[in-house]
């Protein structure tokens, strides 16, 4: 019995820091409909700045004050007032990808202005490491006893303000719908900032409380804080906070049995404690109600200009030819250039870029293309190169294993596919995520798998006389391994595939009723991608030589996300692109100590926060405006008289159209004469059937 | 008796505790026009997410010509022959008129294989196409039918959602809605539209509207729903001579 509490015990304070991040997301969610992955990032925040004003040797009060009450808090209030409020209305994916950013570049800049901390040397009110009493011989430090009542006492206020004073309301009514509440006197702006600064002020308190725990106050810590939080919150389907609360502490109390009872020095003794909500969170996702159906949307959605959805604009001649002639150029100079002038290593890191452009290829295919979101593609790119390693161990040809890395990629996308198929939106991400953290934490560990940190060793590849040994001869093998996989995503998105999935992405329901199998569809989307990114993750282990689960962190797949998102997830160009100038910025910013160490993060996170206004991504925002100018160039110097359809395309590929699509006669004012309605109406053309 | 077009037995869905559907039978032939009315709540979209498998009834069954469907996902009972508009749009958003239709047309095909895809062969055909711009033409979207969906008016939307509904044909078409937000153009456009297809029989059509005139105009027989039931159903001048469906539906005759 004693045993039994002496594991359950410390997960008391684990629960209670995951309750404080979980009953935040809730608020914010329930809000603002953003699922803040930002709060991770709060937390990592508000716990340096407290240990370091610590360290400078203020008094815990002030520390609190400045960590808690006004760091979080403000990060959270600008958050919402420069970002998130505008985004309401908006698709999971737009909501999710400055989130994914934040989460990022917050503790990148953390880093760079303040620096890092080191473990706290003290906690709130109470001396963190003396025994108070013991319970069952079982002592109870100060640490474990403070924050378990600053929990359970802030959870129930919480509970109690949401119940009985109006805001509880006034929130629902705001996320249901932000005009119908200014229409019914509740004022949307006020309410949802007043949900970001009280949840932010949760996180922040996580953070500071947690923070003892861990050996070390990285930011990794409190992603990895943020998914049992996720996985607390969804064990209360994203509404109850007291069942967020007894969901939280069961998870922290359920991870230290874990712990305590699995044979321990095993992979699964010490995986499966940090993977541990992620599986409780995939449970939870796929057995509860919560978040399955696609959110119902605002009635009165249209009062706002519509959700930004991007579409190529289709050009003048003239321009596409020039543009397509000038890009060609760019990169035969760039090929040219790299093989014959470049030194070896340049050689090497656009090799890597080629490789990453390949993986970033799936990314395009899957959340591009088809609107879904995946936050574990890191797994697939490691599965993929593993599969690769185990293979060329037992003497398979290594070209061979890097097909056959990709067929089972596809496999192991197509499993995590079924489960997803029930979740719409970004649950789907979350789902994918958790299956990320299990292919860290446990399943890469195995020798038959990724042999844990040793990790294995890839030769590079050879098709029988010629060996693609050399960092030259390997890169010509990735470029022809791109050309393929880019032509082949291609002809998907032209295809009906592609089509389809364009239509999934633009409404689920509308794509059944037309007919289209969504289940299916979103399936081979998932097998595909999955694929795709197992053949980058095999050409990567065979460019590097020697790889380990380090090198396939989860976190990657939240990074890679981001980049594809900020440089252009539409399109194949777009992470072509990414990839390359993932690999060159990697090289220049090697070279920076390593304070600036997640510069490169922090450019890519920051770019990514433009999606909210431009969804087709930064590089590609950047050439739609030069192509624009060079098209009004063209049409000036060819004068007069040119066709209408162009103005008209250029009107049409405005972010934003000007009028809302809520009042027609108001839009079309002349529309009478536009187009008469006539009585002789043409045969309903009948099919061939 | 031939198998009607359409048919549902005691349908009935709940949510809560509030019956939105209550033992809702109806039987519709082939070729037939109906129009369904009742106040707003009355059950009209739930019974057309019922028919189409949106929504999973809690009680009865509904059956295309002879065949349960009920338990069919909703693309299989589309891929039956069954068209469907929203009264909250359902757009594909990114995407333009011609190309709602185009790929429309190829998942009732049902072609979409991914190796067709890869080996190029999923590209509409010049048939696909031009069934596409006769569709455009005739709900009289030609001018912007390569123009985002986005940048259309909420009546030229409906129109667009029409097109797509007609693609295929199907044989039945279920209209929630279809003019509001239409200007009076668009308006005549759904009209002469709506009244070819009642005219010539191909497609049966239910259409839920709260414009009675345009119903008036449109269909031969009146459904009237009610918190969820059937209060009347039969030829139009019947039902709206109908003192209980006047009590209900148009507050007169109190």
């Amino acid at each position: 019995m004693s045993l039994f509490l002496s594991y359950l015990l410390p997960g008391i304070p684990y629960g209670c820091a995951y309750a404080l991040m979980a009953v935040g997301l809730v608020l914010t969610y329930r809000a603002s409909g953003v699922f803040n992955l930002a709060f991770g990032a709060q937390a990592y925040v508000s716990a340096v700045v407290f240990s370091i004003a610590l360290h400078d040797g203020w008094p815990g009060w002030a520390a609190f004050v400045v960590a808690v009450l006004l760091a979080s808090p403000a990060i959270g209030l600008a958050m919402e007032r420069l970002l998130f409020r505008y985004t309401r209305t908006a698709g999971p994916l737009v909501k999710l990808v400055p989130a994914l950013g934040l989460l990022i570049a917050i503790p990148a800049v953390t880093q760079m202005v303040i620096g890092t901390a080191t473990r706290l040397p003290s906690s709130l009110v109470l001396e963190p490491w003396k025994v108070y009493f013991h319970l069952a011989s079982t002592p109870v430090s100060g640490e474990e006893l403070s924050t378990t009542v600053i929990t359970v006492a802030v959870v129930a206020a919480f509970a109690l303000v949401l119940r009985s004073s109006g805001l509880g309301l006034r929130m629902r009514a705001v996320v249901e719908s932000p005009r119908m509440a200014e229409l019914s006197g509740v004022r949307s702006d006020r309410t949802s900032a007043t949900a970001w600064v009280l949840s932010s002020l949760l996180a922040g308190l996580a953070g500071v409380l947690l923070a003892p725990l861990y050996s070390t106050v990285s930011a990794s810590n409190f992603t990895a804080l943020l998914v049992a939080a996720i996985a607390a919150a969804a064990i209360g389907s994203f509404t109850s906070l007291p069942i967020t609360l007894i969901g939280a502490i069961g998870l922290g109390i359920a991870q230290q049995l874990l712990a305590g009872y699995l044979p321990s020095g095993t992979i699964l003794s010490s995986g499966l404690r940090p993977a541990f909500p992620f599986v409780v969170l995939a449970v939870a996702l796929v057995a509860g109600r919560t978040l399955r159906q696609p959110e119902a949307g605002d009635p009165l959605a249209s009062c706002d200009p519509p959700a930004v959805a991007f579409r190529a604009p289709t050009r003048l001649t003239e321009v596409t030819v020039g543009s397509r002639a000038f890009t060609a150029l760019v990169v035969g100079m760039l090929v040219a250039t790299t093989l014959v002038l470049v030194p070896g290593n340049w050689e090497f890191v656009f090799t890597l870029g080629i490789v990453l452009s390949i993986v970033f290829l799936s990314i395009t295919l899957l959340t591009g293309m088809g609107g879904q979101i995946s936050l574990g593609q890191a797994a697939f790119v490691g599965a993929g190169a593993f599969t690769a390693g185990q293979l060329a161990m037992h003497s398979v040809p290594v070209l061979g294993a890097i097909v056959l890395a990709g067929v089972l990629a596809a496999a192991l996308g197509a499993v995590v596919a079924l489960p997803a198929l029930r979740l719409g939106g970004i649950a789907v991400g979350l789902l994918t995520l958790s299956f990320a953290l299990l292919a860290t934490n446990v399943l890469f560990l195995y020798p038959w798998s990724g042999n844990g940190a040793t990790g294995l060793t890839v030769p590079r590849p050879a098709l029988g006389p010629i060996s693609f040994a050399g960092n030259g001869a390997f890169f010509w093998l990735a470029l022809v391994f791109l050309v393929v996989l880019a032509g082949v995503v291609k002809l998907v998105q032209w295809g009906t595939t592609g089509q389809e999935l364009a239509a999934l992405r633009g409404s689920e329901r509308g794509s059944a009723a037309v007919g289209i199998d969504v289940r299916r569809l979103r399936v081979v989307a998932f097998t595909l991608s999955a694929a795709i990114a197992g053949i980058g993750g095999a050409l990567y282990a065979s460019l590097q030589q020697s790889i380990s689960v380090n090198d396939f962190n989860y976190e990657f797949s939240l990074i890679y996300v981001v980049v594809v998102a900020a440089v252009g997830v539409y399109s194949v160009a777009g992470a072509i692109e990414a990839g390359i100038l993932y690999a060159v910025l990697m090289q220049l910013t090697s070279t920076l100590p390593s304070r600036y160490s997640s510069l490169l993060a922090l450019v890519f996170a920051l770019a990514a926060l433009t999606y909210v206004r431009h969804s087709e991504g930064v590089v590609a925002y950047a050439k739609a405006w030069v192509l624009d100018r060079a098209e009004q160039l063209t049409r000036h110097l060819q004068g007069p008289g040119l066709s209408l359809a162009g103005e008209a395309h250029i009107q049409d590929r405005t972010d934003r159209p000007a009028v809302a699509s809520g009042d027609a006669s108001a839009e079309h004012p002349g529309s009478p004469t536009e187009h008469p309605g006539s009585p002789d109406v043409h045969a309903v053309p009948r099919s061939h059937s | 008796m031939a198998a009607a077009l359409l048919e549902t037995a005691g349908l009935t869905k709940r949510f809560g505790s509030v019956a939105a559907l209550f033992e809702v039978s109806l039987r519709l032939d082939a070729g037939e026009t109906v129009g369904v009315i009742g106040p707003n709540g009355a059950g009209k979209t739930t019974l057309f997410d019922c028919i189409l498998g949106v929504l999973q009834p809690d009680a009865g069954s509904v059956w295309f010509e002879g065949t349960r469907i009920d338990r069919l996902p909703v693309f299989r009972r589309s891929l039956l022959g069954i068209g469907r508009t929203f009264q909250r749009l359902e757009l594909f958003s990114g995407m333009t008129p011609r190309e709602h239709l185009l790929v429309t047309e190829r998942a009732r095909g049902a072609q979409g294989a991914l190796w067709k895809d890869v080996l190029g062969m999923g590209l509409p055909t010049p048939d696909e196409k031009r069934q596409a711009a006769d569709l455009l033409d005739l709900v009289g979207l030609t001018d912007v039918a390569d123009a985002p969906v986005e940048s259309l008016s909420l009546g030229r939307s409906r129109l667009v959602e029409l097109a797509r509904a007609l693609v295929g044909p199907p044989k039945l078409l279920l209209l929630d809605e279809p003019s509001s937000g239409l200007d009076d153009a668009e308006r005549a456009t759904l009209v002469s539209v709506l009244g070819r297809l009642g005219r010539t029989r191909d497609v049966a059509v239910v259409v839920v509207e709260h414009d009675l005139d345009l119903v008036g105009a449109l269909v031969e027989r009146l459904v009237v729903l009610d918190v969820g039931r059937v209060i009347a159903d039969g030829p139009v001048e019947a039902v709206l001579a109908d003192t209980a469906v006047r009590r209900a539906y148009l507050g007169v005759g109190r």
